[in-house]
């Protein structure tokens, strides 16, 4: 059950035309103004200077998986504001925005599909939704996935970006980071193989949690990861920052991360490291 | 050891000086102000009431920060004997804000594993102000599983505004440490029990915080981001700590409530740091009757059930619909 239609933008070709306001965007890398079109055509990496803008999870998934396999799981799944949060904003009214503005129910899209002829369980998360935090849906639709894949005993993939808990839901959002590598732990045991993408950025309880715990890390290049914030860090230690700090590039120098990989070789690298990880029978 | 008062206290400190001053003006004159004294005496004892009786969770919070509370050393000298403390991860250096170790509680063997914060500048600076960097989740993770190897109980108590986040931290991976934890926490075959005796900081809290039986004190803390940075992010400045404090859920009774905790355990009047004796007491009796109860659980269910616990986590809706037509 295929749930992404082929996509429908294409560039005009050989007749000058005029970009409508909001259909280009400035590239932080090179400063350069790149029609959107050519960014979704480059899975949103900039044709100039190679930087890597967020990309929507659709999109993502569209760009590693075999065509029309994906099959989503756990759809339906919907956050809660179960604390009654009462602050500047309520958890209700930013649920209702991002739902309108991304077409999400919450930041996360998870399922199973075909890559490269390998069966994944795969989670995406989805920046564009609330800073992709965790709440409990991400958390649940990342373990649920995990789950599959060991019961299914196929690999699995998470595709991370996030800005940590999602303070929203308070201490259940916390917990996600135990039940999520909690299922980790399982997964492991059952000597099945767990590829994490880190994707610009990941911090804090993302990273703490099922970002740091892959068979194998893989970072997009230029992204940002780390635990605390760079301005926190900043006014608790009253020191300079080094060079390039919490970047993918710092990371693979001080060992963390096994490899940065380009969006557009991500597909080919995974496939490479499952053909060693998965045993066909 | 004089108490110093938070702002809230003020009225009860107030009325307990003027208690003491009656009674002294009393002696050297030797006038019977016995109903004066009473009736500061009843006044006391209404106010108390009323302060101890309606603590915000802000207020909790100062509480739970009082540099004269009962740290983890405080109670590992009182509930426990023969304490080895265990220094260093073995990879690059001795975090002094968790000290880990062994020791005998009601002559049984235990793995204990804490943070420890600092009264004054200097225990501050060895402490780190109980914020612990990498190589102190390492070292507890390596602490712990002694525990696994010769079959001990594990005892965490959690103490910390959260883990630091310094430069070191980042270079040597704090995300990994703790997500190691986590991951190797919930199969670590020995029995757990986690107890928040102060503050519990987010992730560098639940760090050494999965556990068979997770304990708080009634005045402790345990949050997903401290009141102040939550103010700071919501209200873009750090003066609405007491409402993101109350919006948190941060509490005991709240947390109980969510079942994020499994027990309260309950603080002397006023809170830990006014009678250490009987905040011992307290944590001593919980620890062992819950050591007793999850002790004879083979650990093969225990660690199902341990499972199961973090798994429950989570509050949302659409599940079932969502399963069954992801599984047509
Ligand atoms: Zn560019």
């Amino acid at each position: 059950m295929p749930i992404f239609k082929k996509p429908t933008i294409k560039a005009e070709s050989g007749r000058k035309r005029e970009i409508p306001r909001g259909l280009f965007q400035k590239c932080p890398g090179c400063a350069e103004v790149v029609p959107e079109i050519e960014l979704v055509q480059n899975q949103r990496v900039c044709p100039r200077c190679d930087y890597h803008f967020a990309q929507p999870a659709k999109e993502r998934l569209q760009n590693l998986l075999d065509p029309e396999t994906f099959v989503e799981m756990d759809a339906d799944l919907k956050s809660v504001d179960v604390l009654r949060f009462q602050g500047m904003v309520t958890y209700k009214d930013r649920l209702k925005k991002y739902r309108e503005s991304t077409g999400l129910l919450d930041a996360v899209i998870s399922g199973y599909g075909i890559l490269d002829g390998y069966k994944v369980a795969i989670a995406v998360m989805d920046f564009g939704f609330l800073a992709a935090t965790m709440g409990s849906v991400v958390g649940e639709r990342i373990t649920r996935t995990i789950e599959y894949g060991t019961a299914e005993r196929c690999a699995v993939i998470i595709v991370a970006a996030s800005g940590g808990a999602r303070m929203y839901e308070g201490m259940l959002s916390l917990m996600q980071m135990a039940k999520t590598s909690g299922a980790l732990a399982r997964h492991a045991e059952a000597r099945l193989p767990y590829i994490s993408v880190l994707t610009n950025p990941t911090t804090a309880g993302v990273m703490a949690s099922f970002g740091s715990l892959g068979d194998v890390i893989i970072a997009e290049p230029r992204s940002m990861i780390g635990f605390a914030g760079p301005r926190v860090i900043k006014e608790t230690t009253h020191q300079d920052l080094p060079q390039r700090f919490q970047t993918a590039e710092f990371l693979e120098e001080h060992g963390l991360i096994d490899m940065i990989v380009h969006r557009k070789k991500m597909r080919e690298q995974i496939s490479r490291l499952l053909s060693y990880f998965v045993v066909t029978p | 050891m004089d108490i110093q008062p938070l702002d809230f206290e003020k009225p009860i400190f107030d009325l307990e000086r003027r208690l003491q001053d009656l009674k002294t003006h009393s002696d050297k004159h030797d006038v019977d102000l016995d109903s004066a004294v009473a009736a500061i005496e009843a006044k006391l004892r209404d106010t108390r009431r009323q302060v101890y009786g309606n603590l915000t969770a802000w207020q909790r919070v100062q509480i739970a920060r009082h540099t004269q509370r009962p740290f983890a050393l405080d109670y590992i000298e009182r509930c426990f004997t023969d304490w080895s403390e265990l220094h260093g991860d073995r990879r690059f250096a001795d975090d002094r804000a968790m000290p880990c170790g062994l020791a005998m509680f009601d002559g049984q063997r235990c793995v204990v594993i804490t943070h420890q914060k600092g009264r004054n500048t200097k225990e501050n600076v060895m402490r780190n102000f109980g914020c612990a960097h990498p190589e102190g989740y390492r070292k507890a993770l390596r602490v712990m599983w002694l525990g696994e190897k010769f079959r001990m109980p594990i005892i965490s108590l959690i103490d910390t505004p959260g883990a630091y986040p310094g430069i070191g931290s980042e270079e040597r991976h704090i995300s990994e440490a703790i997500a190691v934890n986590l991951r190797e926490m919930i199969r670590l075959r020995a029995p757990i029990i986690a107890a928040v005796i102060g503050e519990g900081g987010s992730g560098g809290a639940l760090g050494i915080g999965v556990a068979d039986r997770v304990l708080i004190l009634e005045n402790a803390y345990y949050s997903v981001i401290s009141p102040e940075a939550c103010s700071a992010i919501l209200w873009r400045d750090r003066r609405h700590a007491a409402e993101a404090a109350e919006a948190l859920k941060l509490t005991a009774q709240d947390l109980l409530k969510l079942e994020v905790v499994d027990e309260i355990v309950p603080e002397p009047e006023g809170g830990a740091h006014r009678d250490y004796d009987t905040a011992t007491k307290n944590l001593g009796s919980a620890l062992r009757r819950n050591l007793a109860q999850i002790s004879k659980i083979p650990i093969d269910e225990l660690l199902k059930q341990r499972y199961e616990k973090f798994r429950r986590f989570g509050s949302f809706t659409g599940d079932k619909a969502a399963t069954a037509s992801a599984r047509s």
